[in-house]
């Protein structure tokens, strides 16, 4: 891949390689299921009947597509660019995790899986994963750290109504990665019967391009609704960034636009300066985890280390290894938010807006705050609603010193 | 005998294990090779319990390198990686575990066995020259197949680091070429789908997966993962080359720090290799 491609849309290459980022950097036991999954997937997106189940679902299930809204009372307060959301959280269980579990669970269905497992850390994904699998009938584990159990209690009691088994992981820091080692183990424990959900766009090739895909869904609904309200393509795209997959999936449609800039959020936690954090690109290197080279927060020995966020969703080590790439050629501005930042953020767009996000898009918000006063008013914003603040009052609560 | 010779004309790497399974041939047994965590409960203990193995009767050494994120190991070696990394391990501190036990004996292949990270973190050129001056002769790396062995080949091959493959049981026949075409030292059969330290191989499942290695390859295959006993030892040994203990030597390091006792680690993981071994070669007078 050269330095200036014509198409940044074109990764990744027949390695899964985005530049020097992503791959297969997998155990021997998995390889040969990570490339029954890239020809299944393969079939599966030339396939029509697949592309038609798909978009039933999408429609009738989830229940796209997602509103494209001006927030206007944001927009006067901040007095720059006129600031749409993109309603994501309005989707079936809350949040942007349902497009790519929808797609791979189909793509599991074809490959005649049965048995479903996943991490999550904010719960979206192991809600999505839960809910899913009880649509089309499927068994459900999903991995969590006791951590982020504790702190999300609301996404475990769905994840159970919804008759999936939560198992707690109390390995390492108890946290996403080690809910990701947990299920990696599990994946090579049952590789008969088992299909592993990656919640986001992250993992080993094809798991970064396939969630990718299915979460492009929300650029390729934003470029219609904008051209029809505004007449043009946006001026910038703002994401919150964990692995990633919210953020890639607005993107990546609009990629090769090139007057469209993009910024994606990093949780700086309590601030890049202090090492507690989340924002492997501001704070990380190129390094090897969980399937993948991309930036990573690691020692000088390679260590892991670990990450923090008051959003559990963000509270990641690593990145999706496209954004590393889209990072080194300067496609994408990353940019990182505080926790207070997003705090602040939570409140400021719950009382203009009515609308409660969840702490990752918070981060979102935070970043609109500061950029969208920069621009000029004829400046048309799209930031993504990634998810719904529900699960997180208890948090937020805690955080603002309220006791429930 | 080994301080006797002219190291300089003892080359170390694939050689030393070439020579190791040769003189293993010429005796008509298989091979023990017996794993721990360097470091693994502290630096100073790890160094002893790294010479009690090859006092004890461990063919081959595979040397842990710690990693805070160890996928496919079991918890038994991830909470050893864990105590080594608090007692201070580090990659630099690895080799000089090695080089140490290298000024006593110079016939024990060690190989290092870990994740790609802390090799790609210490740089892949520079950690293989560091690595085979240092007396390492071979790589174990879980999370680099085939398909991504190219970074590391290119500078393993010409330092005469040998890059050991895994084999598992996912691995088709298709595929095998590919991936026992760059190995070298020998081949490592995984003898079961999961994690280290976890369930029993079962001999009937492996038996001809090994005869179809065999057929693939001319590198002796040992046989790893979800082996304990000195029993289970002895069966696996009458159809590999050798065979691979690691979490059950691992678990009796746990266990002399649970006693409140470090200090005893080399003793008792002594005794257990010295039955491991009695297992291995009661298996080659049998056979």
């Amino acid at each position: 891949m050269s330095h200036t491609p014509n198409t940044y849309r074109s990764g990744p290459d027949e390695h899964g390689r985005f530049g020097l980022f992503g791959g297969r950097f997998v155990a021997e036991t998995l390889m040969p299921l990570i490339l029954e999954l890239e020809q299944a997937y393969e079939a599966a997106r030339q396939d029509p009947e697949f592309a038609a189940e798909m978009a039933l679902f999408q429609r009738d299930y989830v229940g796209r597509p997602s509103p494209l809204y001006l927030a206007e009372r944001l927009t006067e307060h901040l007095g720059g660019a006129k600031i749409y959301f993109k309603r994501d959280e309005l989707n079936h269980t809350g949040a942007h995790k349902i497009n790519n579990v929808l797609g791979q669970l189909l793509v599991a269905k074809r490959m005649g899986k049965k048995r479903i497992i996943a991490e999550t850390g904010a719960g979206q994904h192991g809600v999505a994963t839960a809910t899913m699998c009880a649509r089309l009938g499927m068994d459900c584990v999903v991995y969590m750290g006791e951590t982020d159990i504790v702190r999300q209690k609301p996404n475990v009691f769905r994840m159970r109504l919804l008759g999936a088994e939560v198992r707690g992981v109390s390995s390492g820091t108890a946290t996403l990665k080690d809910a990701m080692n947990e299920a990696l183990r599990d994946w090579v424990s049952n590789v008969d019967d088992t299909f592993y959900c990656i919640g986001t766009a992250a993992g080993p090739h094809p798991y970064p391009m396939m969630v990718r895909d299915f979460q492009s869904i929300i650029g390729e609904e934003t470029k219609v609704q904008v051209l029809e309200r505004e007449g043009r393509l946006p001026d910038m795209l703002v994401a919150c960034i964990g692995g990633g997959s919210n953020a890639i999936g607005l993107f990546h449609p609009f990629l090769d636009e090139e007057g469209v800039r993009m910024i994606g959020v990093e949780a700086a936690g309590h601030g890049i300066e202090t090492g507690e954090h989340a924002a492997s690109l501001a704070g990380g290197r190129p390094g090897v985890l969980h399937g993948n080279r991309t930036y990573l927060l690691q020692d000088a020995d390679g260590q892991i280390l670990n990450a923090h966020s008051i959003s559990a969703g963000l509270d990641y080590p690593g990145i999706g290894p496209e954004h590393s790439w889209l990072r080194d050629i300067g496609r994408v501005e990353y940019e990182s938010v505080t926790d207070r930042e997003a705090l602040d953020a939570f409140q400021l767009c719950a009382r203009l807006e009515g609308i409660l996000p969840a702490l990752e898009p918070a981060h979102a918000v935070a970043q609109v705050v500061k950029t969208a006063p920069t621009l000029p008013r004829d400046a048309i914003l799209v930031m993504n609603m990634c998810g719904r603040g529900d699960k997180d009052v208890f948090t937020v609560a805690e955080a603002l010193g309220v006791d429930l | 005998m080994a301080e006797t010779i002219d190291r300089s004309a003892v080359p170390g790497g694939t050689a030393r294990i070439d020579r190791r399974f040769a003189a293993l041939k010429a005796e008509g047994r298989a091979g023990l090779i017996t794993f721990v965590t360097a470091g693994d409960p502290d630096l100073e203990t790890g160094a002893r319990v790294l010479a009690a193995l090859a006092e004890a009767g461990a063919d081959v050494i595979e040397l842990g390198v710690p990693f805070t994120d160890p996928m496919a190991d079991g918890p038994a070696i991830q909470r050893a990686g864990l105590r080594a990394l608090a007692a201070g391990v580090t990659m630099i501190r690895v080799l000089d575990m090695v080089r140490a036990f290298r000024a006593t004996n110079t016939d024990t292949p060690i190989i290092l066995m870990g994740y790609y990270n802390p090799i790609y973190a210490y740089g892949a050129e520079r950690f293989a020259a560091d690595a085979i001056a240092a007396g390492v002769d071979g790589l174990i790396v879980v999370d680099l197949p085939a398909e991504e062995e190219e970074e590391l080949v290119r500078f393993t091959d010409p330092a005469g680091l040998a890059l050991v493959r895994l084999v598992a049981p996912t691995t088709s026949v298709e595929r095998l070429p590919s991936v026992v075409g760059r190995a070298s030292g020998f081949l490592y059969y995984v003898s079961i789908t999961g994690i280290t330290g976890t369930a029993s191989a079962d001999i009937s499942r492996v038996a001809p997966s090994v005869a179809r290695i065999r057929a693939a390859s001319e590198l002796p295959v040992a046989i790893g993962f979800g082996i304990k006993t000195p029993e289970q030892a002895a069966a696996f040994a009458a159809i590999g080359d050798a065979v691979v203990v690691g979490s059950a030597i691992v678990q009796e390091v746990e266990q002399a720090v649970a006693d409140g006792a470090p200090e005893t680690a080399p003793d008792r993981v002594r005794d257990l290799v010295s039955r491991l071994a009695g297992g291995v070669q009661s298996a080659a007078a049998r056979a």
